[in-house]
């Protein structure tokens, strides 16, 4: 951990966004992971989205689970709301958060142990629901917690830092989220984050659940020769599948959006996903196209945003559930009381 | 884009900027850090060898360290518009000069045994005594002919004792001429030929800048010679005051012009009875040639600063002066044409002339091969301070006109070294190196040996004594010093530039840690260009162009270049405690400075 704070003061060129507030507006504590840590980089990144798209501290909520990559919520936006749940179960309780207040952000935060092992079935339930949140798996291939054990993440033949070699197939989070009908999937690297910021802002601005996989290497536990998920085996293998900018709906221009050869997907708040490039005869909005590609480049890292469905309703939409927080309704609105209660048993009867 | 020489002392020395600026290159982080743990003497040690009258400068220094000061380009920390006032540097000087112990043991020593050169310095100002310091410890015999009866050159007689006092300065005079300088007071030098003619060996002049400039205006010279008030040359007037000749002035005085001399006058003619003192300026404001504190501390005694006034006759009424007349002027923006509105009289008893100063050598004979140019000025090498004539050399205030005393100290400095090789035969041109030490402060995990956390404390503000006992005798000492917690919160403001961010390219794994961790934003990972490509690059712009953008060997994995602009670094060190393979490093740099004898410093570099 850091031998101090980091010092509140900033260069003076240090731009404001819409609600007159700096990008040092939006971290939080210091971080208490491993210098190095591939998840502090993904936290500048959330930082960095958040302020460009000027989200009230206030309207966010963050969410986590358990795990070095559950601890990272602490370390940015310390001015919103926060809930570290039980292992695992961060995609349930997001889930309650929202039915209870549909008006506020939500961003949870995982990693490839909370979401792929322990938290599997939470995680794969959210998806279905189409909860609407961004959801991001820290993905570093090991449980850096426990000091360095293969997680279900990890790649057939990566190893460990002693040397022992990993025989079980990997969940690859993208994969699955393609498979379990996903409306906004995408992989980035917490070490480009040219590419992991956009991603992340259109990932907030989808309708729905949006899940980025993002690969963050475990400095301490899983940065060595053989491993596959270090800062040099990624860039090894990196494969920039599409690239796209989010183009915020207040700076629309219009004459740019369907440009000629420009593919755009038009998030439900107006803003707009434009691809500036996708490989040929690929089409994010086709599910099949996004896994016939990860399927040609296997062994590749691949990376961007890779499918994205605005049609798709997300769980409020299903569930036609007032456009207020439950919380603000009348009492009697949301307890139409004993004779009502009464007379729908008598229904049944 | 080029790889940064960090290999070479002038780029880390270039980071220090107070260091940097300061013309004897005085190690100020370091001597801060010595004062914040209480090690006074070492502090002051420290000052003494580049500086050499740390007491006398702590008080009286024009102080280029301050404007240059990193914290002078730091947003305030309770005002992010505003700018942050620099360390007060000068302040601190007199900090550890107040409180050192006894510093005697550790003073320069002439050896017993003389090495056989005789060297004469005319003048006992601060470049003279310098080029003594340097020289006796060697076996010098060095001889200063002084005009006065006591040393010190314009320190002595231009800065009034409630600034300086006395005992200060003749502490600092007296380490070095009780070495054993042979010091001739009473010897105004007449005649530079019957100087040489002792046959010394090397002769340095650092005679100052003594002659004040006059005013010919209107009735100069018409007021009577036993009238009570009259026209003063201000240094002059200061030298006379200084010497005790004179006790008392008008009680309406002008001051023309509007340099730090004038403000000692005014500030002096204060203390001698002026009550209506009033400091006429040509220009506006913003073109004064007075530092601004010292501006501030004439203002605070109740003297009055009239701008954009052009004098333009003495009004002698019966053989006295009664008054002066002045242009009222208008200027154009930048102030470089006027207009005449209107002519006013002020009033006044007496007028002292602050205009400038300048050069007398009319005791040089012309045909010593000295040369001189249109100006009556000295030919003399900006390097080696060699006139036209080997073996004679020219320093302080003598060689190119009034500048301030760290300056004169550093011509003496070098001087000396030009003696020093004048003497020994090796050519004056040949300059001894500078060498640096560049060590790892790390002791620990997140654990360094400076105190490295950023304090927003505010510039502390000096104490002055209050105004009734100030004009009640001539010597108080208006500044009183900081007190212990002043000095305890005004040295956590330094920014410690001498400990330096060193990366080492080939154990960088480009994961990002120190750019996202840098509240200043001085650090980008770019792709490798064209300087101007990479500057567009950078995650804030280089606002400032005179600070050295660092750029490393192309990095490992990507082979892209780790990006570091100087500028408004505040040597936190989280860089190098988030860094993973500790590729960043923090170092302390301390510049080896070579002084005539001394031997050629060896760079040493230690890394984590």
């Amino acid at each position: 951990m850091p031998s101090i704070v980091k010092p509140k003061v900033a260069h003076p060129s240090l731009v404001r966004n819409e609600l007159g507030l700096t990008i040092r507006d939006y971290e939080g504590s210091m971080s208490t992971l491993c210098a190095g840590c591939g998840h502090d980089s993904i936290t500048a990144a959330i930082t960095r989205a958040l302020f460009e798209l000027s989200t009230p501290p206030h309207m966010l909520a963050k969410l986590s689970g358990i795990g070095c990559s559950s601890k990272t919520p602490t370390y940015f936006v310390g001015g919103a709301h926060g809930f570290n749940s039980a292992h695992g179960r961060m995609p349930a309780i997001a889930t309650g958060a929202s039915a209870a207040n549909r008006t506020l952000t939500y961003l949870g935060v995982s990693g490839d142990g909370d979401s792929l092992s322990i938290g599997l079935g939470h995680l794969c339930h959210a998806i279905r629901r189409n909860l609407n949140m961004l959801y991001i798996i820290e993905n570093n291939g090991v449980y850096g917690l426990t000091k360095g054990q293969f997680s279900a993440a990890s790649d057939v033949g990566s190893r460990s830092k002693k040397g022992e070699s990993n025989k079980m197939t990997p969940i690859d989070p993208v994969q699955l989220a393609l498979s379990l009908g996903a409306t906004f999937v995408a992989r980035s690297f917490s070490g480009d984050k040219a590419q992991l910021v956009p991603i992340l802002k259109a990932g907030l601005a989808h309708r729905g659940f949006a899940i980025v996989d993002v690969i963050s290497p475990c400095v301490t536990f899983n940065d060595h020769e053989g491993s596959t998920k270090s800062y040099k085996s990624t860039r090894g293998r990196y494969n920039v599948a599409t690239e796209s900018d989010f183009v915020p709906h207040a700076s629309e221009i219009v004459a740019e959006i369907g440009g000629v050869g420009q593919t755009n997907v038009t998030m439900h708040d107006g803003s707009v996903l434009r691809f500036t490039r996708l490989p040929e005869n690929y089409d994010v909005t086709n599910r099949q196209a996004a896994l016939d590609y990860l399927k040609a480049h296997q062994g590749e890292v691949v990376t961007g945003v890779l499918f994205a469905d605005e049609s798709v309703p997300e769980m409020h939409e299903m569930n036609n559930t007032p456009a207020v927080p439950l919380g603000s309704l009348p009492f009697e609105k949301l307890c139409p009381g004993s004779a009502e209660l009464a007379k729908l048993m008598e229904d049944f009867r | 884009m080029n790889p940064s020489d960090v290999g070479n002392p002038g780029y880390f020395h270039k980071v220090v900027d107070c260091q940097w600026a300061c013309p004897a290159h005085t190690n100020v982080p370091e001597y801060i850090r010595l004062i914040a743990q209480g090690r006074f003497t070492d502090a002051y040690m420290l000052n003494r060898q580049s500086n050499v009258f740390p007491a006398i400068l702590g008080r009286t220094c024009d102080r280029p360290c301050e404007p240059a000061c990193r914290r002078g380009r730091l947003p305030s920390p309770t005002n992010g518009n505003e700018i942050e006032n620099p360390v007060a540097i000068c302040r601190l000087k007199r900090v550890a000069a107040d409180h050192k112990g006894d510093v005697s043991a550790r003073l320069p020593k002439a050896p017993e045994k003389k090495n056989g050169r005789r060297v004469a310095c005319i003048g006992a100002g601060p470049s003279s005594l310098t080029v003594a310091n340097d020289l006796m410890p060697h076996g010098y015999s060095v001889t200063i002919f002084e005009k006065y009866d006591k040393p010190g050159g314009l320190m002595r007689t231009n800065i009034p004792s409630f600034r300086l006092p006395e005992q200060v300065l003749t502490d600092e005079t007296d380490a070095i001429l009780n070495m054993g300088v042979d010091i001739r007071y009473n010897s105004p030098v007449t005649s530079l030929r019957a100087v040489m003619d002792e046959g010394f060996d090397a002769i340095f002049v650092g005679s100052g800048a003594p002659r004040g400039k006059d005013l010919e205006l209107p009735g100069r010279h018409d007021v009577a010679a036993d009238s009570p008030g009259g026209i003063h040359i201000g240094i002059d007037w200061l030298g006379s005051l200084a010497f005790g000749h004179i006790d008392s002035i008008g009680e309406k005085v002008l001051i023309i012009g509007v340099g730090n001399t004038a403000m000692d006058c005014c500030r002096s003619s204060r203390r001698l009875g002026g009550k209506d003192v009033k400091v006429m300026a040509r220009r506006p404001r913003a073109f004064f040639k007075a530092s601004p504190w010292e501006l501030e501390d004439a203002e605070e005694e109740g003297i009055e600063i009239v701008i954009n006034h052009a004098p333009k006759r003495f009004v002698i009424e019966d053989g006295k002066l009664t008054g002066m007349e002045f242009d009222r002027l208008e200027w154009d923006a930048d102030a470089k044409k006027s207009t005449v509105l209107d002519t006013v009289i002020i009033p006044c008893d007496d007028v002292i002339l602050a205009i400038g100063q300048d050069n007398a050598f009319p005791w040089i004979e012309r045909d010593l091969g000295i040369e001189f140019d249109k100006w009556g000025m000295p030919a003399v090498n900006q390097t080696t301070f060699e006139s036209t004539r080997p073996g004679v050399f020219f320093g302080g205030d003598a060689a190119w006109g009034p500048k301030n005393i760290i300056w004169a100290v550093e011509h003496g400095h070098q001087a000396a070294i030009s003696i020093d090789n004048h003497c020994q035969s090796i050519p004056v041109t040949q300059r001894p190196e500078w060498g640096m030490n560049l060590i790892s402060q790390k002791m620990g995990i997140s654990e360094w040996s400076y105190h490295n956390d950023y304090n927003p404390a505010h510039r502390q503000k000096m104490k002055h004594v209050d105004l009734v006992q100030r004009f009640e005798d001539l010597h108080v000492e208006v500044e009183l010093g900081f007190s212990a917690e002043q000095t305890a919160r005004e040295v956590q403001r330094c920014l410690n530039c001498d400990i330096e961010t060193v990366f080492v390219a080939p154990k960088c794994i480009e994961c990002d840690a120190c750019i996202d961790i840098c509240p200043l934003s001085c650090l980008t990972i770019a792709k490798d260009g064209p300087e101007e490509e990479i500057r567009k690059q950078l995650s804030a712009p280089a606002i400032n162009p005179d600070q050295a953008l660092f750029a490393s060997l192309p990095l490992p994995q990507t082979g892209r270049l780790m990006m570091k602009d100087e500028d408004l670094c505040v040597h936190c060190g989280l860089c190098a405690e988030r860094c993973p393979t500790a590729a960043w490093d923090m170092q302390k740099f301390q510049l080896l400075i070579s002084y005539a004898g001394t031997p050629a410093p060896h760079t040493t570099c230690v890394a984590a």
